[in-house]
């Protein structure tokens, strides 16, 4: 037995050595004196051709990369439309730390989108030109694909905040649909007594959501600049969030059913849920996911957190980058920019996705278009002008994908036990400091 | 360290011949050494990775630096850590006396012959254990659903209200049942396939002896699966203090009651997966695997000596 | 040994009762004849509310795959929806997505053939060799495999993912196999199955009559190691078979996904921006899944009846 363990001892002793090895070669960044690259570096690398590998999960770029591979026959798209959420960005950053089977062109969120760019896991779009594309896209998503002079995505698509309202319930009720968060809390409460089953909405703790809602308050709990970072929830705006909300979860007025599930769903399509705050990319997840309820919905503009602003938010939406390991950099370039710039738009918004351009957003044809699901509304009006009402200095935390995913440690306290909202989002603000800190960051 | 032999020695019946003790030589390793290839492939290089990663610490800024027993310092003094570890213990406690308890009770059952439709109950029972953990736990977090599921359903129909199985105080026991379905069936098959293998004079003597079923179960039935029962044991340990795809599956039901550092290796998969610690997360895992191990072969250790 | 009947002869084989023994007795009623087996009905009501426990959720699946998207919806789960959808459901469930499940249908096949196939012969000769063999290191490869086993494998993915990416192997099939390829617990069994059902006395007859080692093992040894095999391979088909973790942190290429995987990415498509919602073809997709394995359980009962049998033959 002890010579056996010797020997094994021997061999793991080996093993380690040839695992330091693998890894000391690795990590040499290599990002000395990026290049411009002309648009005609780019017209021929594409009459040369090659293969893009894409990592997307947004459906609609399937027909993009059709219609690209036919524009430029001699390009092949290989798009691997894959899982979305965290699985996807565990899939880029294992890919990336291996240094191998990076993807040439990745989706990435907007929240995600800092803790690649500080980790010079992206390439910066700048000298392919893509600063010029600016005045493009609406604020919000522009802000967050740029930082000072870098690019480090095109946005693909957008999530302006809208109020969808279940019309049936409310006109059963005889509720107003709230125009303000004070008048939320009240048609909260009429409906929940009028009948004990509805809810004014669900939500059993969402980063995404608290984020975007302190977003339109006005709070800014994140300032990020380059390393130094400073985390703080407390400020007068992020209360006016705190106390409604707070409102709504001592009244036991929000349905404990979490987000994106098989009961949610349920909840959406039989009058349980009467309102959901959301981006305005929903339309088309009610479509397959709420069929039984066509024609029960609507959209409204955000409630306002005081009378008469008209602030909106943003939830959601993303971008798609070229990650500083991938190949074919002119090609990859060339393809995001007709997605997300040129043609691919219109191919997208025709299939349902939500665009980040404004152009797109203003055009008449777009605006007056009639959603079936809505009753025939034209919903996209409000949603341009909410896309139109967001403030653009928003940031998120450069490891906000960390952040999120212990929201539901911290802040969900406050949902299913006696913990304050205030608490919850202090246990979050100290977890993510401490998190910041241990990751080298300068924290406040 | 240096009793595993296999369980079954433990059966009463003198050990095979020493006959070929003289001829020790290197033929066995023809037909194990591919096993032991393989294994020190995906198991010991992994692990051996994992000790050396577990001497460093890898910074979003600052990068990369030697430092030593600094992570298992950490790790020691970690409360998410032991907070974690105390609810596997408690799972452990509770969870695996009930499913083995029961396997056990099923498997005497069905080698009694005292079942009417014997080889369906053997598997029926068995089934669930052929089912995906991730359709298992879509399953049952149906069931649990105290909107639309089962306990839904039964609130409505008899006007109760039954506690909600994903409240923070009930989910590790939901949790318990899920795996518990899951196992019984396939724990039951193991004692009940060393029940058949324990040879019949024994029982033929018995009762010459004038042994009741209740003195042949003791006497004999028990004392010859002892082997079974402790390697099923220390799988079912390995088992629970492993506990991650059950809570990790039904997490998308129970957010808040189910944090991310639930069990220790839902808080490696967090650490390595959410928070890109790969670090601090094999330090972590390699004293996890230490503890488990001590444990296992403690309960191996006790296991055997009584038996032999 | 304490128990006060050890009356077996050395020699007697306590495992499959060696070639040629007659096995038809064993299911006779002559067995336990000592202790009158009554048949008992309260015994088996007992375990039928184990039964009933068991197979709900199974019954749960079976009838919400015969539901449409909306019929998920607006009907209890416990019963039938106005319309009966079943076939529709497998219909779309083999053609969504131009067929995709077929594909992950034949991606397990693969890992099954292969990996579970791979992990029951190296269980087979690696339980031989610790059954009957005495050779350096033995006494250590147990202790080492249960080791390794006790640590957590998901903090192992991250270093495993990086240095298969290093030899070139992830986003392959070969990623999913080759660590599918080690059964710690099919060791186990085979060990303890050899050491029973392979009388050494005969192992040494062969070897005198002149056979390798290599002969020994395939004409001796491997006819009266069948009915563990079987059983190894069963517990390795369902290892293989529902795989879940390895393959999400392996494979990036949904051409390689096994149906587990396939399965939730199918689930997650309601949790996409844009994506599609299909709860129904998840739920059918998932009863699809375990048919296979629930049949192949229910052919080869019939093999382990005789295999799991054939050791209580005895005298």
């Amino acid at each position: 037995m002890r010579r056996t363990t010797g020997r094994l001892l021997r061999g793991l002793a080996l093993l380690s050595t040839l695992a330091l090895g693998a890894t000391a070669c690795g990590g040499s960044d290599d990002d000395s004196g990026q290049k411009a690259v002309s648009a005609g570096d780019i017209q021929t690398a594409l009459k040369k051709g090659g293969t893009v590998n894409v990592w997307a999960w947004e459906p609609t770029l399937k027909s993009v990369a059709a219609d690209f591979e036919k524009k430029y026959p001699k390009v092949k798209i290989n798009l691997v439309s894959e899982r979305s959420g965290d699985k996807h960005y565990t899939a880029l950053s294992n890919a990336i730390s291996a240094e191998k089977g990076v993807p040439d062109v990745a989706q990435v969120e907007y929240f995600a989108l800092g803790q690649y760019a500080l980790t010079k896991g992206l390439t910066d779009l700048a000298p392919f030109g893509a600063d010029k594309l600016a005045s493009k896209y609406s604020p919000g998503p522009w802000n967050a694909v740029s930082e000072d002079k870098a690019v480090y995505g095109l946005p693909m698509d957008a999530g302006p905040m809208a109020l969808f309202y279940n019309k049936k319930i409310f006109d059963k009720y005889k509720v107003a649909v709230p125009t303000t968060w004070d008048e939320y809390v009240e048609a909260a409460r009429k409906l929940h007594k009028a009948d004990p089953k509805v809810f004014i909405a669900a939500d059993a703790g969402d980063a995404g959501l608290t984020t975007s809602l302190l977003w339109q308050a006005g709070a800014r709990p994140y300032k990020v600049d380059g390393t130094n970072v400073e985390i703080n929830f407390a400020d007068p705006a992020a209360k006016k969030y705190t106390d409604t909300w707070q409102k709504l979860i001592d009244g036991k007025l929000l349905a404990p059913i979490n987000g994106w599930t098989d009961d949610w769903y349920k909840g959406l399509g039989d009058g349980t849920l009467a309102t959901l705050p959301s981006g305005a990319w929903m339309p088309a997840n009610f479509v397959t996911g709420v069929p039984q309820a066509k024609g029960d919905w609507r959209a409204a503009p955000m409630p306002a957190w005081t009378k008469g602003d008209k602030a909106s938010t943003e939830n959601g939406g993303s971008s798609l980058t070229l990650p500083a390991l991938g190949k074919n950099k002119e090609l990859a370039y060339a393809f995001v920019k007709y997605a997300n710039a040129e043609d691919g738009v219109q191919t997208r918004v025709k299939q349902g996705a939500f665009p980040a351009t404004t152009a797109d957003l203003q055009s008449t044809e777009f605006q007056n278009t009639k959603f079936d699901y809505f009753g025939g509304q034209q919903a996209n009006k409000i949603f341009a002008e909410s896309a139109a009402n967001v403030a653009d200095d928003w940031s998120y935390l450069p490891f906000q994908q960390y952040a999120n995913s212990i929201f539901n440690d911290t802040v969900g306290k406050a949902y299913i036990s006696g913990t304050k909202l205030t608490a919850g989002l202090k246990a979050w603000q100290d977890a993510s400091i401490k998190y910041g800190k241990e990751q080298g960051f300068t924290v406040k | 360290m240096t009793t595993l032999q296999p369980p079954v020695a433990a059966e009463p019946r003198p050990a095979p011949p020493p006959a070929r003790r003289d001829r020790r030589s290197w033929t066995g390793w023809g037909f194990i050494g591919p096993f032991v290839a393989v294994f020190a492939l995906v198991f010991l290089a992994p692990i051996a990775y994992s000790i050396y990663l577990s001497l460093y610490r890898n910074q979003l800024i600052g990068g990369n630096s030697f430092v030593g027993l600094d992570n298992y310092k950490l790790a020691l003094q970690d409360d998410q850590f032991w907070a974690s570890l105390g609810r596997v213990s408690l799972f452990l406690c509770v969870q695996v006396p009930i499913m083995l308890g029961i396997a056990l009770l099923v498997a005497l059952a069905l080698d009694s012959g005292r079942l009417y439709g014997k080889s369906f109950f053997r598997i029926t029972i068995f089934l669930p254990y052929a089912v995906p953990a991730v359709v298992a736990t879509l399953m049952w977090g149906f069931m649990y659903g105290t909107e639309y599921g089962l306990v839904g359903d039964i609130n409505q129909a008899f006007g109760v209200t039954l506690p909600d199985p994903l409240s923070p105080d009930l989910v590790l026991a939901s949790i318990g049942n899920i795996v518990t379905w899951e196992f019984v069936g396939y724990n039951m098959l193991i004692f009940y396939s060393a029940l058949r293998v324990i040879p019949h004079s024994l029982y033929e003597a018995a009762e010459i002896d004038g042994a009741g079923q209740f003195r042949v179960i003791t006497a004999i039935k028990l004392p010859a699966i002892r082997g079974a029962l402790v390697i099923a044991t220390i799988f079912s340990i390995i088992g629970s203090f492993q506990l991650f795809n059950e809570p990790n599956i039904l997490r998308k039901l129970a957010r808040n009651a189910i944090t991310t550092d639930y069990t220790p290796n839902f808080y490696t998969y967090s650490l390595s997966f959410n928070g890109q610690q790969h670090n601090y997360s094999a330090t972590v895992a390699i004293i996890m695997g230490l503890i488990t191990m001590v444990i296992a072969y403690a309960v191996q250790l006790r296991g055997m000596r009584k038996g032999a | 040994m304490s128990t006060p009947v050890t009356t077996a002869s050395p020699a007697a084989p306590a495992g499959t009762g060696g070639p040629g023994k007659s096995a038809p007795r064993l299911r006779g009623p002559r067995r336990y004849s000592v202790n009158r087996p009554k048949r008992s009905v309260l015994l088996t009501v007992m375990i039928s509310l184990l039964v009933i426990y068991t197979v709900v959720p199974l019954i749960w699946l079976a009838i919400n795959a015969t539901k449409t998207q909306s019929g998920l919806a607006d009907s209890s789960g416990l019963w039938f929806a106005h319309d009966f959808a079943l076939w529709d459901n497998i219909r779309d469930t083999f053609t969504y997505d131009d067929g995709v499940f077929t594909r992950w249908l034949l991606n397990t096949l693969l890992y099954v053939v292969l990996g579970a196939g791979g992990a029951t012969l190296l269980a087979v000769l690696g339980g031989y060799a610790l059954a009957k063999f005495d050779f350096p290191g033995k006494r250590g490869i147990f202790a080492m495999v249960i080791g390794a086993v006790a640590v957590p494998g998901t903090a192992l993915a991250v270093p495993t993912f990086l240095m298969f990416s290093k030899m070139g192997l992830t986003d392959t099939p070969w990623a999913v196999i080759i660590p599918s390829l080690v059964s710690p617990f099919g060791l186990y069994l085979m060990w303890v199955f050899a050491t029973e059902a392979i009388p050494t006395e005969l192992l040494e007859a062969a070897r005198i009559d002149g056979a390798g080692e290599a002969r020994t093992f395939f004409t001796v040894s491997l006819p009266l190691l069948a009915p563990g095999i079987v059983t190894v391979l069963l517990f390795t088909t369902v290892a293989t078979w529902n795989n879940y973790f390895l393959p999400l942190i392996m494979l990036k290429d949904s051409d390689w996904y096994p149906l587990t995987l396939g399965l939730s990415v199918w689930n997650s498509q309601a949790e996409t921006i844009g994506g599609q919602v299909i709860y129904n073809l998840v739920i059918t997709g998932s009863l699809l899944t375990i048919v296979p394995l629930i049949a192949a359980f229910l052919l080869l009962q019939k093999y382990w009846q005789s295999g799991l049998a054939a050791g209580s033959v005895k005298e």
